[in-house]
């Protein structure tokens, strides 16, 4: 069996007297993509924060490559290899597009002084690579200037800088156009086939479907279904379990499922 | 690209992505190729400014030509201006961050009061300094902390720290000022406050000051950083930023340069006064946001704050000189911080 990239054991957090996940046990292989659906109010975002350390849980375990961590944030998360594409794509408007490619990890020479021009030619090249290139700007652009597929190229690029072992996307796909939706499809493919993992959140079950070579659905602070993709014969199957989780009544044999994997 | 790697995924829109991508390395530069013109698109805040300062200088030249020409107006300007660029500059750090620091002036009358009872108490002035530089950092250390792992509003914050401080001052000292008259004859102060032909020597120290936080805001970590978390607090803490630390840098920063704006005031005047730095309050402020920084954080300029403290520097002497009356002195400042704030708006764009 492949390397396991990170493994959450048992994560519980509670905001005061509401648990917003309820013991959820969670890990991503090598060169995997996992869907991760669930409704509104599932626990998804807690879930991301979680893994990008900028949550930290109530209780239970973190293991990255098979060793538990103590002192998890968001500067570690980033240490070992996981990178986050935010749902709001956590960019500075204001800041160019370099800056926000290295943002939180510039590339310093003697006592912290940047190297700019280093830094100018990594993000020329990194935006260059994943296609999200136009002649009207350039890695010294302001983000503010570029259109909402731009901007989710730039939260690209930088996740993608260092060689991530598991690029988290949140809702990649949320409010941009077919042609760029298609860009990150296959982005997500372009990743796997270079063997890193990827964990792609959406709300749109057919885009989680078409991509996910494994599904965890969320439901109420609890992983509901874990799945391999010969396990769901379409996303409808999918679509029909949801429903099932948030109307009880129906489809044993998926929950099957869900007690073998978990 | 990526297209030998997967040949059969997505043709039309990967191909179409892939001959966009080959067109954009070989058209890869920015549309103000010229750059003089980039020059100008990355500077015009503090060009901005520089444009104000000459039309001002160009009026006052105008209304009084034979006091503008002469070299005893600019020497008293640039005696007293230093003073101030020591506490502008790291104020456009803090307003960049997204804070305000209104506890600069009680930080200076604090740190010259500790430079003046080391050189009272007979030790080297060198020695002052070095005490006045590390009151400063701890007062610093103890806004910014205050305001930041407090949870505090930093307006109001650090207005309630400057009464607080300027208040222990004045209980301790009951108002009674300290006259340094041994201090001319020392080392220090012909390094810090003498003349070189005829010029203050306080504006080469305040020029380095300038060059040097110029470069640590646009060419340092922490500069990068002071921006970023000034732009976006939630994206910086996500990349890993220890946004509270960068905060309270901040203020440690004015710490330090209010400690040594404080010493270079009592230098000029060899007295210590219980009120030292009160007056640099309102003119500091306006300075940084005459020079081109933005109220909202995430962007500012360190050459333009400077820029804006020669200018607010001029105004009073230039109204008195140019002829006119001391009481159109405070109209004048408020024409030219409007004037200043109107250019600025219509000068730069607010990207959210």
């Amino acid at each position: 069996m492949s390397e396991r990239i990170i493994e959450l054991r048992d994560i519980k957090k509670s905001y005061g007297q509401v648990y917003a996940l309820g013991g959820v046990n969670l890990s991503v292989d090598r060169g995997e993509v996992v869907g991760l659906i669930g409704d509104n109010g599932a626990g998804k975002s807690t879930l991301i924060k979680i893994l990008s350390g900028v949550v930290k849980p109530t209780s239970g375990e973190i293991l990255v490559r098979g060793k538990p961590v103590a002192g998890w944030s968001a500067a570690r998360s980033r240490d070992a290899g996981i990178e986050t594409v935010f749902q709001d794509r956590a960019l500075a408007v204001q800041q160019t597009i370099v800056r926000n490619i290295f943002m939180g990890r510039e590339l310093t020479g003697f006592m912290g002084w940047l190297k700019v021009n280093k830094e100018v030619a990594e993000a020329s090249r990194l935006m260059r690579e994943i296609g999200f290139t136009s002649k009207v700007f350039t890695p010294q652009s302001i983000v503010g200037q570029l259109s909402g597929g731009e901007r989710q190229g730039v939260a690209i690029a930088r996740a993608i800088y260092k060689q991530a072992e598991l690029i988290i996307l949140d809702e990649p796909t949320t409010a941009l156009s077919l042609t760029e939706t298609a860009k990150v499809f296959h982005f997500v493919r372009q990743v796997r086939a270079s063997g890193r993992s990827i964990l792609f959140i959406g709300h749109n079950i057919h885009h989680v479907f078409d991509i996910a070579d494994r599904f965890v659905v969320l439901d109420r602070g609890k992983v509901a279904l874990t799945a391999d993709r010969s396990e769901v014969k379409s996303a409808d199957d999918l679509i029909n379990f949801m429903e099932d989780v948030a109307h009880p009544g129906g489809l044993p044999g998926l929950h099957e499922g869900a007690e073998q994997r978990a | 690209m990526s297209k030998a790697m997967e040949p059969d995924l997505q043709s039309p829109l990967g191909r179409a992505s892939g001959q966009m991508a080959k067109k954009a390395a070989k058209e890869w530069s920015h549309p103000s190729d010229n750059w003089l013109r980039g020059f100008v698109l990355d500077n015009r805040a503090s060009l901005g400014t520089l444009a104000v300062f000459i039309v001002m200088m160009a009026v006052f030249m105008l209304a009084n030509p034979t006091v503008f020409t002469t070299w005893y107006l600019y020497s008293s300007v640039l005696t007293t201006l230093p003073v101030a660029l020591f506490v502008v500059v790291p104020l456009v750090f803090v307003v960049t961050c997204g804070e305000i620091d209104l506890s600069f002036p009680a930080t200076m009358g604090f740190a010259s009061w500790v430079f003046a009872l080391v050189v009272q108490a007979g030790y080297d002035p060198f020695l002052g300094i070095a005490a006045a530089v590390v009151t400063g950092t701890l007062l610093g250390f103890l806004v910014g902390s205050l305001v930041v792992y407090g949870g505090l509003s930093s307006l109001i914050a650090t207005l309630g720290m400057n009464f607080l401080l300027r208040g222990l001052i004045q209980i301790i000292n009951e108002g009674k000022s300290t006259a340094l008259t041994n201090l001319a004859d020392s080392t220090a102060y012909k390094i810090f406050s003498s003349q070189i032909w005829g010029i203050p020597v306080q504006i080469f120290w305040a020029i380095a000051f300038v060059v040097f936080s110029a470069l640590l805001f646009n060419r340092h970590r922490f500069g990068a950083q002071v921006k970023v978390v000034g732009d976006n607090p939630d994206s910086a803490k996500q990349m890993g930023i220890d946004v509270k630390l960068v905060r309270v840098k901040v203020f440690v920063f004015t710490g330090i340069g209010a400690a040594i704006a404080g010493t270079f005031s009592v230098m000029i005047n060899f007295t210590w006064w219980p009120t030292a730095g009160d007056g640099y309050l309102l003119p500091v402020l306006a300075s940084v946001f005459v020079g081109g920084t933005p109220t909202w954080g995430g962007i500012g300029t360190v050459v333009g704050g400077a820029i804006g403290a020669v200018t607010v520097s001029f105004i009073q002497t230039g109204v008195v000189a140019a002829g006119l009356s001391g009481f159109y002195v405070q109209f004048f400042n408020g024409l030219i911080i409007i004037l200043s704030l109107l250019g600025h708006k219509w000068n730069q764009a607010r990207y959210r």
